[in-house]
């Protein structure tokens, strides 16, 4: 059985990490399974944790008065789930669920948080991944806002 | 850009008749795909064909409303019926869609240089298409699979902005039954779609990740789509490994006559409807970068 820091090791966004820091970061985690449906968390509630998707898929979802649940993103295989963790006031801004059976490793956000600010070099190498990822979504995000398919009228 | 420098397959598109003087084609089925798009079937005149190659358009009309440029959407296979997948976003295509069995439909066509698929054969086919794109990008689609066995993997990336605006809901299943992997992502869901959410760039990033997907080295690109998004597939192509010279799209512009003589649809010293609408990204990007064309 593959101890977790490698497990984690293949997941771009921690890919090229030093193995010390690798294990720093495995001893924050733990194995999840979760059934499909299942809430992983709740938008305001306090974030301490975040997710790398084994295997499945979780919706980002947002609670719309009138129009229901919206799905804003969908996470899949080898994506990481949350930064809240990362900044304050460390809440959820919208709703995790589950929509497929799925395999988790989840991190104790607040325990990493911790370990960043006694290892400088370690949460500088984590805020490079994650600032890089936090980009890639918010340049999808500005593509979806365009609204690319919908009909222009001309003239 | 020299059309030389890249000859592909085009067919003729006068009909006989030349290239200006349209045809009267009979519109024999009709299919509702979405909520304001619709394809149609149409039959030539008794005793005349209709072939054309992947990629293709003609100019289309129901007399009076204007001539629209309309990319085939049928089976390049099915010789003699003209299939076009219309969506209804203006006078000339309301009036399209709005046409019932046993009207008739003008014709111009078929015009422009096709999708690369014989050129290809042996390559890894990645195929992105966002919303409507996916119509041009059909008879490829049919034409690969129907030639499954000289193809490598296929993966077909398909953005759309909801789930009920996705075209050819059923047929994508049978595609990927016949060797296509299918992603379909939509930009935004309600909780009952279980597929992707999020733009078809993100997915081109993410699925090309796993080097089980497609050779990137060696892999072709055929993009069809918003061209916001295509911008956007290439970077991520681009990321990839998937250089500008193995990516193909098709281009919209302002087309009329079709053959290269008006001047419409120039872009750059090109003509949209005589060099395209297929292009080869690499000849393309320069003049995508000066927005004044």
């Amino acid at each position: 059985m593959r101890e977790l820091d490698e497990l984690i090791a293949a997941s771009p966004v921690f890919a090229g990490l030093s193995s010390a820091h690798l294990k720093t970061i495995a001893g924050c985690g733990i194995n999840e399974h979760r059934s499909a449906g299942e809430s992983l968390f709740r938008e305001g509630s306090p974030a301490d944790r975040f997710f790398l998707i084994r295997t499945g898929a979780v919706a980002l979802e947002v609670e719309a008065p009138g129009r229901g649940t919206l799905v804003v993103e969908t996470f899949h295989s080898g994506d990481v789930v949350g930064w809240s963790w990362l900044f304050a006031p460390y809440r959820w801004q919208f709703d995790g669920r589950t929509i497929e059976p799925t395999g988790l490793v989840a991190f104790d956000g607040v325990c990493l948080r911790g370990k960043c600010e006694a290892d400088h070099e370690l949460g500088y190498q984590l805020m490079k991944r994650f600032a890089s990822a936090i980009v890639q979504r918010l340049q999808a995000t500005r593509l979806q806002l365009l609204d690319v398919y919908g009909h222009v009228p001309v003239g | 850009m020299s059309r030389s420098a890249e000859a592909r397959t085009t067919v003729s598109g006068d009909l006989g008749r030349g290239p200006m003087v349209p045809t009267a084609f009979a519109v024999s089925g009709k299919r509702r795909e979405t909520a304001d798009t619709w394809t149609l079937e149409l039959e030539p005149p008794a005793g005349e064909g209709f072939a054309f190659v992947p990629g293709q358009f003609t100019m289309l009309s129901a007399f009076g409303t204007g001539e629209v440029p309309i990319s085939i959407s049928g089976d390049p296979g099915a010789e003699g019926t003209l299939v076009h997948t219309v969506r209804a976003v203006g006078l000339a295509t309301q009036a399209i869609c709005d046409a019932l069995p046993g009207e008739v439909l003008s014709v111009r066509g078929p015009f422009g240089r096709a999708w690369p698929v014989q050129e290809i054969e042996g390559a890894d086919v990645l195929i992105v298409a966002g919303g409507i794109g996916l119509a041009p990008l059909r008879p490829a689609i049919l034409a690969l699979l129907a030639g499954r066995e000289r193809h490598g993997r296929l993966m077909l990336i398909y953005g759309a902005r909801s789930p009920d605006q996705l075209l050819y809901a059923a047929e994508l299943e049978e595609w990927a039954a016949r060797g296509l992997t299918v992603v379909v992502s939509v930009d935004s869901a309600g909780p009952e779609w279980l597929g992707h959410v999020g733009v078809a760039p993100q997915l081109v990033r993410r699925e090309l990740a796993d080097p089980r997907a497609l050779d990137t080295g060696s892999a072709v690109a055929l993009l069809c789509g918003p061209e916001v998004m295509m911008r956007f597939a290439v970077s991520a192509l681009a990321e990839r490994g998937v250089a500008a010279d193995r990516v193909y799209a098709s281009m919209e512009r302002n087309m009329q006559c079709g053959i290269g003589h008006c001047g419409h649809c120039q872009l750059g010293p090109t003509l949209v409807c005589r060099d395209g609408p297929v292009y080869r990204w690499s000849e393309l990007a320069q003049w995508l970068a000066i927005r004044e064309l």
